[in-house]
């Protein structure tokens, strides 16, 4: 990972971002039967149970962004977490078991694809509270600031439906009133489960809600990763430099609908099709190939990306399920054992 | 005030107690912080007095209005590395923080299969408080006893609310510490030295005629109402349960074994109070008579007349003791 310099490595962005791509298509196939909506049981054929919220052409974000991140840094995630989480360092194998819920997941199957999280590499875990990650990464910055952990930063994903509820507004005030090193990242992909976000929202959403808080905040085209690359650098940048916190507003889009087998019948094609005009791997794809990039090289990255994604696929399905008994460890120490 | 650890008992008040614990958890761990609002004057009830001044802006962080992010802050610098106090003012406020304490602090550990824990003490005053109506004066322990992940904490007295608080701090899970809004004042002896372990309770009166259960406040009633019984010559085992979770089963049931009777009093409303289980249990596991007593599930008026409605004083707990003994 690029910790230091602006110059973006273009491979690794594209990596990153295919990735991510490889391991929620397998994910989403696997889901298939899986939890879809309101009142749905799992079918006994679904391999990923559970709500399965993807984050298909919004890939540039956690790639921009996290590209500037050492695995000392914090971060805080939505229910749309896989991105971000591999994006971090995190390891696609075990995330995958995580999302089957076998004991080799990250969390022991105990948290499935909404609560995936990698501690190890400072992912302190996806939530399934809407803007619940926000407080959470302001007390992570906020003991990185007391603890006088250098120059470590807390990154905080989050939703555009996300600042309409109370602890953005609690979170951002806390940052700056003591100048924590926080960089709030607002995920703007336009849509709120099944309803559109912009009617739902006051005024002109994250960066100028931010910036009524004394809190620098940048605009970004979401689906370009080098200019999200180059604006989290300037961010982060001033952020790791004592700056106190800075939010950077990206504008992508949620292509597929809000959990995995949701087809979105909502929403309008013309929409759909317009946002699928920009995705973001094929327009970084495109560039790299202007400047230079060997079609093949691109090409090798996507081979690996879905070799890697097939090697973890027969782990997750070897891997065992947890044992009954872990349902009552790590509940918590004082009085464990007097459940029943 | 000695803020300093001291080897002969002293009098305390409950408010100096706390402060007394907490200085010597900060003095031995450099981890732990206070958050919240007006903690730096001392809090509220003087519940953190000077301990901003001792140990600077920092550890005792004046934080917004702001009950969600003071609950999440604490979340996150807990599972960064500290040791957090989180002051919510009162119990009825903490209801702001309710997805971070539900939500966040008490799942998080199990959710992410171990991965992080969150050591933090929630301190919410609770119980009610004179003349401050339906949203100041709440006994909401069973919310928080129902919760799994959870440690929940009622102390009674000042040499409790010294060793349970230090004993919340050491315990590594997150502990909801219920402190009463009108214990603030009552003095007692502390012996520094004393531990007090968490889910032990305390016998407060010795007796084989009936097992008496509560816990915080409710405690003065009861103890009124056992010598108003021992003067008729009944004697009551009381019993202070201190901890809610976990409560201190084999000390309860072992005692309702004995009397076959048991009574339990709180001040919160007893429909689906934690009386309820605890009368539950005792019959599940003994067969005892069992019988609860709470208040009507009104909210706290203010008016005297109408406030005395959801006390449960220590004629009624006579009383609900006579009718158990019938
Ligand atoms: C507090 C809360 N309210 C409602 C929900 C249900 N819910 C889950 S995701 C979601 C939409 C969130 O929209 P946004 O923050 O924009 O994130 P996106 O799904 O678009 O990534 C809703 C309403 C929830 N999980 N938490």
């Amino acid at each position: 990972m690029d910790t230091s310099s602006s110059s973006p490595d273009g491979a690794a962005l594209y990596r990153t971002m295919v990735r991510i791509r490889a391991f929620e298509n397998a994910a989403e196939a696997a889901s298939q039967g899986g939890v879809s909506a309101y009142g749905q049981e799992a079918a006994g054929s679904a391999r990923v149970r559970g709500p399965l919220h993807l984050s298909t052409g919004q890939e540039a974000v956690p790639a921009g962004v996290c590209a500037h991140l050492r695995t000392s840094d914090y971060l805080t995630s939505t229910h749309r977490g896989h991105g971000h989480t591999l994006a971090k360092g995190a390891d696609l194998g075990r995330m995958m078991c995580e999302l089957f819920g076998k004991a080799t997941g990250f969390n022991g199957g105990k948290g499935g694809s909404m609560h995936i999280a990698d501690f190890s590499v400072g992912m302190l875990g996806a939530n399934g509270v809407v803007a619940a990650g926000l407080p959470i990464a302001v007390g992570a910055a906020h003991a990185q600031k007391l603890l006088g952990k250098g120059d470590g930063i807390t990154v905080c994903f989050f939703g555009d439906g996300a600042i309409n509820r109370g602890p953005f507004l609690e979170a951002l005030n806390w940052a700056r009133v003591y100048q924590l090193p926080v960089l709030f990242v607002c995920e703007d992909n336009r849509w709120s489960a099944t309803t559109a976000s912009g009617p739902m929202t006051a005024g002109d959403g994250a960066s100028v809600r931010a910036q009524a808080m004394d809190i620098a905040a940048t605009q970004v085209d979401g689906n370009d990763v080098f200019a999200v690359h180059a604006a989290a650098a300037a961010l982060v940048a001033a952020v790791r430099g004592g700056g106190g916190p800075r939010l950077l507003h990206a504008l992508t889009y949620r292509v597929k609908g809000h959990v995995s087998v949701d087809v979105a019948a909502y929403r309008d094609a013309a929409e759909l099709a317009a946002a699928l005009e920009t995705d973001p791997i094929a327009r970084a794809r495109a560039h790299l190939l202007a400047h230079g990039m060997a079609g093949s090289a691109l090409d090798a990255i996507e081979n690996a990306a879905r070799d890697e994604v097939a090697t973890a696929l027969a782990m997750a399905d070897a891997a065992p399920w947890p044992e009954a008994g872990a349902a009552f460890t790590d509940v918590q120490t004082t009085g464990a054992g007097q459940w029943h | 005030m000695a803020l300093t650890t001291t080897t002969t008992p002293e009098e305390l008040s409950y408010a100096e107690a706390a402060v007394r614990a907490l200085a010597q958890e900060m003095q031995a761990d450099p981890r732990v912080v206070v958050l919240g609002e007006d903690v730096g004057r001392g809090g509220i009830f003087g519940q953190y007095k000077g301990l901003q001044q001792r140990f600077g802006e920092s550890r005792v962080i004046d934080t917004p209005i702001s009950e969600a992010a003071i609950m999440g802050a604490g979340v996150g610098m807990a599972l960064a590395g500290l040791r957090p106090v989180v002051e919510m003012r009162v119990v009825d406020f903490a209801l702001c923080g309710m997805d971070e304490l539900v939500n966040q602090a008490a799942k998080n550990r199990f959710m992410f299969g171990g991965q992080g824990r969150v050591p933090l003490v929630a301190r919410m005053p609770g119980g009610i408080w004179d003349a401050s109506a339906a949203q100041h004066s709440q006994s909401l322990e069973a919310w928080f006893a129902h919760m799994p992940g959870l440690v929940v904490v009622c102390p009674a007295t000042p040499q409790d609310n010294h060793g349970l608080l230090r004993a919340a701090l050491q315990c590594g899970d997150p502990v909801v510490y219920i402190e009463h809004k009108t214990l603030w004042g009552l003095r007692g002896e502390v012996d520094d030295s004393l531990e007090v372990p968490l889910g032990r309770a305390r016998r407060v009166r010795e007796g084989d005629a009936l097992t008496l259960v509560s816990w915080s406040r409710q405690l003065q009633a009861c103890t009124a109402a056992c010598d108003a019984l021992a003067a008729e010559g009944i004697a009551v085992d009381l019993i202070d349960l201190r901890t809610l979770w976990p409560w201190d089963r084999e000390t309860v049931l072992a005692s309702c074994a004995r009397t076959r009777r048991l009574l339990v009093v709180h001040e919160a409303v007893q429909v689906a109070g934690f009386g309820a289980e605890i009368a539950a249990s005792a019959a599940e596991a003994t067969g005892c008579r069992v019988a609860r007593l709470g208040a009507p599930r009104i909210p706290v008026g203010y008016a005297p007349v109408l406030e005395a409605q959801s006390r449960v004083g220590a004629e009624a707990v006579a009383a609900a003791a006579r009718k158990l003994l019938d």
